[in-house]
């Protein structure tokens, strides 16, 4: 999947392109303009009346690569998330993205006077038959609701339209705004379930904003924490998928994130040891 | 001690005696036949209100002879062409204040001026300006349905969710795409509002026109028969405006069922 065709995201004032002699501190294997990355970030910096939210950050992700972002509640994090999207352009310093982008919100976001069908296709350039929505909704295994309003969807099927919707364009990267965090805990072990299949299938590089540190765990490759405006500490996760939450490394790794988010995990030895 | 257990009763369990059409429709009959008899016994005297039955001779002899079927089609010639106007004028103003500041900041403000005058009140220069022909009704017509509109679409309008425009541009849509995707169907709600009022305004308008000088319509047949004293016609006309009303309510619910049927409504139990 090449992702050659990179767009910078115009920034309202482009001055800090120099600062490119950048700290190379974030595991970027494969340095070179464009070549197999999907995201390529570069002294951003984003400020809310004077308040810099987002502050020189640095972010590169790989083609293919499914990366989760963790921070805390207003860490900047679905910030990011809407520069990479496009949705944000008053921003400093130097973004890359593919042409080739999706957005799945938190919210599903369907628009509620189209039927579900027309949701998917909407905007997609040309005249795109019903099929193509069909086929899209048929992986996400909504091909029973294809005509149904949008209001009339459960939560979850929603969702998985929204998914479809983000599909449907072929992204070369799937931006996903904590899309389970609206739904149940039943329902959002399938859905993660369905996100880590389509990725597999399709293979684009994916950044999941979640707040949610097992979910992050269980799908990505790379897991990122935000502090203070940057990329304040990541962990690879080197393990086949599907992978089981009661894993040792996972139960490590949530460890140290958890921490790294200043909660503190409850330590399992020692409820052992009272009991 | 255990509780007393009695059962929930369904609610299909209840049996109505009387079908509901008709426990409705009996306050309306009791109240014609309460007329009627006031009528035949002559407590309510024939100058004042004519009987039901009167009434119902005098329309079916107007119809007869044409002379309603004319003028209701002149009337109803009188509110289209007036709603047509006014809807044209009253949607376009609010597209173009709706979708850019600029607009807002042109057409706002005027309309929110005019709007304060009451439209009635401009009868008088109507006629100085356009005669006492079919002009100055329809304009009359015309000025209360192009504010109702330009209010609800407008409002429409600036009452779509942001978060679908955001979701329409994060897919790709264009200027045009989310004009034509997300803003005029978001505002479409409002805007079968306010055709709703300004068909109720249109007919008032009508009423007011046509009763101040008319050689034709409905509100010719009503002056007339003041000067004769014919309160059977009088009554007749009444009936046709209300039955007019109706219809017209009637329309727009049907096309609210068509155009708005991707919103769940709660429809009431």
């Amino acid at each position: 999947m090449a992702t050659e065709l990179h767009r910078q995201v115009s920034s309202l004032e482009k001055d800090s392109l120099e600062k490119d002699s950048l700290k190379k501190e974030l595991g970027q294997e494969k340095e070179g303009e464009g070549g197999g990355a999907a995201v390529r970030v570069r002294s951003l910096t984003r400020s809310f009346d004077g308040r810099a939210v987002i502050d020189d950050l640095q972010l590169d992700v790989p083609a293919g690569e499914f990366v989760a972002l963790l921070g805390r509640s207003g860490c900047g994090k679905s910030t990011l998330l809407r520069v990479l999207a496009g949705l944000d352009r008053e921003i400093e310093g130097e973004v890359l993205v593919p042409r080739r982008k999706a957005v799945a919100f938190q919210a599903p976001r369907l628009m509620p006077w189209k039927r579900v069908w027309r949701n998917v296709l909407l905007g997609l350039p040309g005249r795109p038959g019903r099929a193509v929505a069909e086929r899209a909704l048929k992986e996400v295994g909504l091909g029973h609701r294809i005509d149904a309003w949008p209001k009339t969807l459960s939560g979850g099927e929603a969702q998985r339209a929204s998914l479809a919707r983000a599909l449907v364009r072929e992204p070369d990267l799937l931006l996903l705004d904590e899309p389970f965090g609206a739904l149940d805990a039943l329902t959002r072990i399938t859905a993660q379930q369905l996100v880590a299949e389509l990725w597999q299938r399709r293979g684009c590089a994916v950044l999941l904003v979640t707040h949610d540190v097992e979910e992050a765990l269980l799908l990505a490759d790379r897991v990122l924490v935000m502090d203070g405006g940057v990329i304040a500490h990541q962990v690879r996760v080197d393990r086949d998928r599907p992978r089981d939450i009661a894993d040792p490394l996972l139960a490590e790794l949530r460890t140290e994130l958890l921490d790294r988010l200043g909660v503190k995990a409850p330590e399992p030895a020692a409820v052992h040891k009272v009991a | 001690m255990s509780p007393v257990l009695e059962p929930v009763v369904p609610l299909s369990a209840r049996r109505r005696t009387v079908p509901r059409w008709l426990r409705r429709t009996t306050g309306p009959l009791l109240l014609l036949v309460l007329w009627q008899v006031s009528s035949a016994t002559g407590v309510l005297p024939s100058d004042t209100l004519a009987s039901p039955g009167t009434i119902a001779d005098t329309a079916s002899g107007l119809l007869k002879d044409g002379t309603l079927p004319h003028a209701m089609l002149v009337s109803v010639q009188r509110v289209l062409i007036g709603l047509a106007l006014g809807g044209v004028i009253g949607v376009s103003l609010a597209l173009v204040s709706g979708l850019s500041r600029l607009g807002e900041d042109l057409v706002d403000a005027s309309v929110q001026m005019l709007r304060s005058i009451p439209w009635v009140g401009m009868i008088p220069l109507f006629i100085i300006w356009m005669g006492i022909g079919e002009a100055p009704k329809i304009a009359l017509i015309a000025l209360g349905v192009t504010f109702h509109l330009y209010l609800n679409v407008y409002a429409g309008i600036r009452g779509v969710d942001a978060q679908l425009i955001e979701a329409g541009n994060s897919l790709g849509l264009g200027r045009w795409g989310l004009i034509r995707h997300v803003v005029l169907p978001g505002a479409l709600p409002g805007a079968m509002t306010g055709l709703r009022y300004s068909l109720a305004t249109a007919w008032l308008a009508l009423v007011f026109g046509e009763t101040i000088n008319a050689d034709d319509g409905i509100g010719f047949l009503l002056n007339r028969a003041r000067e004769f004293f014919q309160t059977d016609v009088i009554v007749v006309c009444l009936i046709v405006y209300a039955a007019l009303g109706l219809l017209a309510d009637f329309v727009v619910r049907t096309l609210e069922r068509l155009l708005l049927q991707w919103r769940p409504n709660f429809t009431g139990k």
